[in-house]
């Protein structure tokens, strides 16, 4: 016991007074600069952090959270994963009722392109009858970027975690502007979804079985040095793959090869979905631990924001999805924005996106705001999340991790909310992405999933 | 009240520490201008406090701030209340990108520390406490109002992780020199403390100063400490921990009589180190003879314990005794020796929710000796040392001044304190009180007047 050696180095919480005493005594100190929990958390937070599983259950899942090893293993067809006659959607289980514009346009464009109806009316009236089964990806060991509609005739990027053995899978990215995922079904839309079905996909599935497995954990390493957040910036993270596939693409598919090259080369976002798959196979290999309060997955459906939780099993909590804050295309406004959507929190729930923003000074100019306000947003984040990231490392930081692994019990004693960086799809079914942003997520979400997991608490 | 406009602002969700708002409010009392200010949290306690100054508060809850002004420019009166609210909450905002902790997980983990210091209200201060822990480190929970089962939990918890809880409710201690929450400043020295009550080694440390006995360390353990409930886990961990210290030659333990099963467990583990026992309660030594009783032990003479008499006289037939205490333990130890009397005491939980402790804030204090009247004889505590308020005297001597009661009052302190025993003693004898430096004696002379 060396606590009577020396004069003590003390943390104080609470009362400055207490620390000023200290510090008129030359005692060194580090106040806390403490705020009370969020309303009405008190009483859950005393239940789940008298837990005496919580600890050993949040080491051990976030643990597993960081210690995957994502590998881009192929391409596949969304009929060799889905069940027939089910499409994927972005976010928490959502009916066509409640869904929002863009989602109802990417539903309209995915039964078009699926030869399930002829035009707009028809496809509307069929998802109005309940012709499909609407399932999150989430549930499907799936993720989608924006409305993140899957249908069966759609290429699935394949990432397996070489650590745990679990599988991941997301759509490609078509592109920006007026796509599917942001709720776009027109002509041009449709034909570049039959050119990545026809071309695109089978060049990508020939290529990755002669370049075998590509690590991509070392690729987002490598971007994260390179100025990428790896959720509203993938330049990097781009390049670098298309540098792995280049060769691959040439020599499987030589007489497609310019044409798909050019489309990866000039899709600054074509990675973002690979990343997604990689987020989101870690991220389910910290699921299901009981007593766990860590945060595995972040998910918009364009109406509700959902979050679900380790020590929860499937279940989903959720409340409004907000407008995010940021810059607007040309000259569309906040009035034509739609509630933010898209499973691409993922990101974010696996320590990038905006935990990492530290990282990308660049992306400050397109959501608005100074590099400052990046540095910031990344050190709060380690305010709420449970550990660093060892491979994902922030060079303006001295090479510090991410802050990983976001904390229930953190959130609601911090009142801090996770820091999202989001594009932002037009409101109306049709109009594709207006703008990029950051998006507060509601409050409810994370408290009534620690009022759960106090409810399971030992 | 007099025609000055008033204001009544309602801030809902905003925090600031009892502390912090009593100095915004004391600093806006004192504007021109301004005939009364409070700032406060809206407990109940503050709302019946806004309600007899004056101020009705409509639907605000504990969480909730009040800004309320009675002044010529309530505006102004607002304007600076903020400016200071601002001011006080920005301290730790520095370059851009700076994030201070806002958990002990936080700090903890930003680089070496020794000892966590939490001061948060009760309700909260188990989260920060199980950050301490789970992190190694000893912590200090001066909060009160923690739940018996939190500190139960807390301390079993420390003892897997072999380190020390001092509290909760724990109001003092002292590591190695540096005076932790209420600290009397002390010369090091070969006694050891170990303490379920805060005042009560404040009051032994103090006496042994004035002996020229130092302490080497004063470990507090939470009043409840060595109930059934609690089982003496910290007390048992702090007897051990001071055997083990070298400086450490004598121990002194004070608290409650122990509950009969964690009494025998303590005796199944006896210190090498001679104990002397001050056990509060019926026909035990009183906390002035149990500090003789070390001094003796040590081989040393019990000196005069210093006392100031009142110069003027005792006022028509005094007929009860008034105790306005801000230590429970010396307020319980007065009430033993005085026979009787109503005995307050201002540090109890009921009176420091959403408010500092009466030895910070003296404002309900004040008004209760402006209700004393003069067949009383009030009997109060005045605590000095780091932590407590920094001129005592200032703040209560007008009013020891002003009531028509006979007031006989202990002060705890030494005279390395930073307020000035000497000049502490002096002012409130000036202002007609007989100072005695030993509760026990200021309580028999108490009883001496009836």
């Amino acid at each position: 016991m060396t606590l009577l050696n020396a004069a003590p180095r003390v943390i104080t919480v609470g009362t400055g007074l207490l620390d000023e005493a200290l510090r008129a005594q030359a005692v060194a100190t580090v106040p806390v600069e403490w705020r009370p929990p969020l309303p009405g958390t008190a009483r859950a937070l005393e239940r789940v952090l008298s837990d005496p599983r919580r600890e050993a259950a949040n080491e051990l899942a976030v643990g597993r959270l960081v210690s995957a090893r994502p590998h881009l293993v192929g391409v596949r067809r969304a009929s060799e994963v889905l069940d027939a006659g089910t499409f994927l959607h972005a976010g928490p289980p959502i009916t066509w009722e409640r869904a929002s514009g863009p989602m109802r346009g990417a539903l309209i464009g995915a039964m078009v392109l699926e030869g399930l109806a002829a035009d707009e009316h028809e496809a509307g009236e069929a998802l109005a009858a309940g012709a499909v089964t609407l399932s999150p990806c989430h549930e499907h060991a799936a993720v989608g970027p924006m409305a993140g509609v899957v249908s069966p005739s759609m290429w699935l990027f394949e990432v397996r975690d070489d650590e745990h053995g679990g599988t991941a899978y997301c759509s490609l990215n078509e592109g920006l502007g007026k796509v599917l995922r942001y709720g776009a079904y027109g002509p041009e839309v449709l034909d570049r979804l039959r050119w990545m079905d026809r071309v695109l996909g089978p060049a990508l599935a020939a290529a990755l079985e002669r370049t075998g497995p590509i690590d991509l954990r070392s690729l987002i390493a490598q971007a994260l040095q390179m100025g990428d957040e790896l959720h509203n910036r993938n330049r990097a993270a781009t390049s670098l793959l298309l540098r792995e596939l280049a060769p691959a693409v040439v020599a499987a598919a030589p007489a497609e090869a310019a044409d798909v090259l050019r489309f990866i080369g000039g899709n600054d976002h074509f990675f973002l979905n690979a990343g997604m798959a990689a987020a989101k196979v870690s991220t389910d290999a910290a699921r299901d631990v009981p007593g766990s309060s860590l945060v595995v997955a972040m998910a918009r459906n364009g109406t509700d924001f959902g979050v679900q939780v380790s020590g929860l099993g499937g279940r989903w909590f959720t409340g409004p999805a907000g407008v995010p804050d940021g810059l607007y295309l040309g000259s569309y406004g906040p009035a034509d924005a739609n509630p933010d959507i898209g499973d691409s929190t993922i990101t974010e729930t696996s320590g990038l996106g905006g935990f990492a923003m530290a990282a990308s000074p660049a992306i400050v100019r397109f959501v608005g705001g100074e590099v400052e306000d990046a540095v910031r947003a990344t050190r709060s984040m380690y305010e709420i999340t449970l550990t660093e990231h060892p491979a994902y490392q922030i060079p303006g930081l001295g090479f510090r991790g991410t802050p990983v692994g976001i904390d229930l019990t953190l959130v609601a004693r911090t009142g801090l909310l996770p820091v999202v960086n989001t594009g932002i799809a037009g409101r109306v079914a049709g109009t594709g992405q207006v703008g990029a942003g950051l998006v507060e997520p509601p409050v409810e979400a994370f408290t009534d999933a620690l009022r759960a997991l106090a409810d399971l608490s030992k | 009240m007099n025609g000055l406009p008033q204001a009544v602002l309602v801030r809902r969700g905003a925090y600031h520490d009892s502390v912090a708002l009593m100095r915004v409010s004391r600093a806006l009392s004192e504007l021109p201008g301004v005939q009364a200010a409070m700032v406060a949290m809206a407990t109940d306690l503050n709302v019946s406090i806004l309600r007899e100054l004056g101020f009705g508060v409509q639907e605000a809850g504990p969480g909730d701030l009040v800004i309320a002004v009675r002044a010529r420019d309530t505006d102004a009166a607002v304007r600076e209340a903020d400016r200071r609210l601002a001011a006080s909450s920005s301290r730790a905002h520095g370059a851009a990108g700076d994030q201070p902790p806002l958990t002990t997980r936080s700090a903890a983990a930003r680089g070496p520390a020794d000892l966590v210091l939490i001061s948060t209200p009760g309700e909260y201060a188990f989260f920060e406490a199980l950050d301490a822990v789970e992190a190694g480190l000893p912590v200090m929970i001066f909060s009160d109002g923690v739940p018996v089962e939190s500190e139960r939990l807390l301390k079993e918890l420390a003892e897997a992780r072999d380190v020390l809880v001092m509290g909760p409710d724990c109001g003092t201690a002292v590591i190695a020199g540096a005076g932790l929450g209420f600290a009397n400043v002390l010369s090091p020295g070969p006694v050891g403390v170990v303490a379920a009550s805060g005042t009560g080694a404040q009051q032994v440390t103090c006496l042994l100063d004035w002996a020229g006995t130092g302490v080497s360390h004063v470990l507090g353990v939470g009043g409840r400490d060595l109930s059934a409930e609690v089982g003496g886990l910290s007390t048992r961990r702090a007897l051990r921990m001071l055997d083990d210290d070298p400086a450490t030659e004598l121990i002194v333990l004070v608290s409650k009589p122990p509950d009969p099963e964690v009494a025998r467990a303590l005796e199944a583990e006896p210190p090498r180190t001679p104990v002397v026992r001050a056990l509060l309660g019926e026909g035990a030594p009183d906390l002035t003879q149990a500090t003789e009783q070390a001094l003796r032990a040590l081989g040393r003479p019990v000196p005069e314990w210093p006392s100031w008499p009142a110069w003027r006289g005792t006022r028509p037939a005094p007929e009860r005794i008034r105790g306005l205490y801000a230590g429970g333990t010396l307020s319980a130890e007065a009430a033993l020796l005085a026979g009787g009397g109503d005995f307050v005491d201002f540090g109890d939980d009921a009176y420091t929710r959403g408010r500092a402790h009466p030895m910070i804030d003296p404002a309900l204090r004040v008004e209760a000796l402006g209700r004393a009247g003069e067949t009383d004889v009030v009997l109060m505590d005045v605590v000095l040392g780091h932590g407590a308020d920094p001129d005592p005297a200032a703040s209560l001597a007008h009013a020891v001044a002003r009531t028509p009661a006979t007031v006989v009052i202990a002060l705890i302190g030494t005279e390395g304190d930073p307020q000035d025993l000497h000049r502490q003693a002096a002012a409130f004898r000036e202002a007609g009180a007989a100072v005695f430096t030993s509760n026990a004696q200021a309580a028999r002379h108490a009883r001496s007047l009836l």
